[in-house]
């Protein structure tokens, strides 16, 4: 297991070797509702920190999923075009977006830990 | 002051909290969008057994008259369907309309005896009584009850479920209107709803609302149901959302509601906005309201652009997303005359994407209400 960081937008981020797991967090699943449609990037697309790198959709709404580091994607979780409830299932686990390759890991300083984010969302309520 | 503090609470608010509801802002009431079961599972139950929604927040107005002909005269000047043509006990679908033959709102419109009762949408419940209070003429006079609470059940069990506290029910066919009696609290039921589905709508004193609710609740079949999988369901089955598939820029032909303007009421031209209205139906409309099923798995939201083949803009989608019954996204929207043809194909443009739709007849899936 890497170190897992997470975002103030509900994503989180597990960092093994240069490569980083992205997807959403159990607290953006459990407030977007049934997901039942996942747009994901294509592998070798580059995705910058901050602009839209995947869409998931609930019955009520659609969301953007931001790229939380600059990176290139290794990987999409193809999976999740067929069975989008496993984001719902499995948010931290089988319900994984993409595998980026890390342009530059020190962009994950920022980010909060389990801790930290644990806190952030106690605060929005 | 916060939102919360300005929003209205329905009778039913402490039980939905009670519930685990989650809680939005819903047209000026703290309304309950889902139960701990989510949207797709209340949806499904819904369809497979029964669900009990909380519409206390729709506006439930009377017009008093001294005989019901007076009441229905009055408002027919200000809605195409045939009101004073009710029986006792019957109810009709219909629209206020604006002299450019917009829709102000929808709303049922029911005889109980002599009364002539109406439910209105809540974001339109206060213009809809201003409406009435300067357009009514004759005698009729308009009373809004704010002191009644109204609650749907809708699903296929919804009639076993409300036959077990009155019988009477049983009898009652679609669209009609009758007084029952729920474990003692008077109630005036209509069987009509807005899920497709068989079921009733059911208005008793607020007071008692939650008393009717925990009861019927505690029957097996039920389950409570919010506000995400009520919308879902009427998606499914074709029916308007006011303010989104019809406001005062779409007229009743337009929206493909022709069929609820009165006989009578097509060859008279007295009600607001006839003539503009009568002519569309004689002409036909320049757009028309269609379903649209997408291929592919995207939904495609309310606002998303609607093209033709060769690209050109032909409409928008007013309301779409997904269909827990169908498996799929499916939506509405309005597109040229030209293009609304069943099976037509079309693109709709979601997030600068073109993504292949075809026009397809409504609802999505088939009305199961109670044969008479």
């Amino acid at each position: 297991m890497g170190t897992v960081k997470f975002t103030d937008e509900h994503e989180w981020i597990r960092l093994e070797g240069d490569i980083a797991t992205v997807g959403i967090t159990d607290y953006a699943q459990n407030q977007l509702g049934d997901v039942v449609y996942v747009e994901l990037p294509k592998p070798g697309q580059k995705v910058e920190k901050g602009t839209q790198a995947a869409v998931v959709e609930s019955v009520k709404a659609a969301s953007e999923v931001f790229a939380p580091v600059t990176g290139e994607v290794v990987e999409a979780n193809q999976a999740l075009v067929d069975e989008p409830a496993t984001v719902n299932a499995d948010p931290m686990g089988r319900g994984w977006f993409m595998k980026l390759r890390l342009a530059d890991k020190s962009q994950l300083d920022g980010l909060m830990d389990e801790a930290g984010y644990k806190k952030f969302v106690e605060g929005l309520h | 002051m916060t939102q919360s503090e300005s929003l209205k609470r329905t009778p039913l608010f402490d039980l939905h909290r009670e519930l685990g509801a989650k809680i939005v802002p819903f047209a000026g009431y703290e309304m309950p969008v889902q139960y701990p079961a989510g949207i797709i599972a209340e949806h499904l139950h819904t369809r497979g057994a029964a669900g009990l929604f909380d519409v206390s927040h729709m506006g439930q107005i009377r017009i008093e008259a001294d005989e019901f002909d007076d009441a229905a005269k009055a408002l027919e000047r200000l809605v195409p369907g045939d009101i004073r043509g009710l029986q006792p006990g019957r109810m009709r679908y219909t629209q206020f309309t604006n002299p450019a033959g917009g829709i102000l709102d929808d709303l049922m419109a029911a005889r109980l005896g002599e009364q002539l009762l109406l439910v209105v949408n809540a974001s339109r419940k206060e213009a809809d009584a201003a409406h009435l209070r300067a357009q009514l003429t004759g005698h009729a006079r308009i009373e809004e009850l704010p002191e009644r609470a109204l609650i749907a059940m809708q699903g296929p069990a919804a009639a076993a479920v409300i036959a077990r506290f009155d019988p009477r029910s049983d009898a009652m066919g679609f669209m009609s209107i009758a007084e029952l009696s729920i474990d003692g609290v008077p109630c005036i039921a209509s069987r009509s709803g807005y899920t497709g589905e068989d079921g009733f709508e059911i208005s008793m004193l607020a007071e008692e609302a939650e008393k009717i609710a925990r009861l019927l609740l505690a029957q097996p079949e039920v389950k409570p149901i919010g506000l995400g999988a009520r919308d879902s369901l009427r998606l499914e089955a074709g029916l308007c959302l006011y303010g989104h598939d019809i406001d005062e820029t779409t007229t009743p032909v337009e929206a493909g509601l022709t069929w609820s303007i009165g006989k009578r009421r097509r060859t008279g031209g007295d009600f607001l906005g006839a003539p503009l209205i009568l002519e569309q139906m004689a002409q036909g409309p320049l757009r028309k309201r269609v379903g649209i099923l997408p291929e592919g798995r995207a939904p495609a939201r309310e606002n998303t652009d609607i093209i033709d083949a060769k690209g050109g803009l032909i409409g928008k989608v007013t309301s779409g997303g997904f269909g827990p019954t169908v498996g799929g996204p499916i939506c509405m929207g309005y597109v040229d005359r030209i293009n609304s043809g069943e099976g037509t194909e079309l693109a709709l443009l979601v997030r600068g994407t073109p993504r292949p739709a075809r026009v397809t007849p409504m609802p999505f899936v088939p009305h199961r209400y109670k044969r008479s």
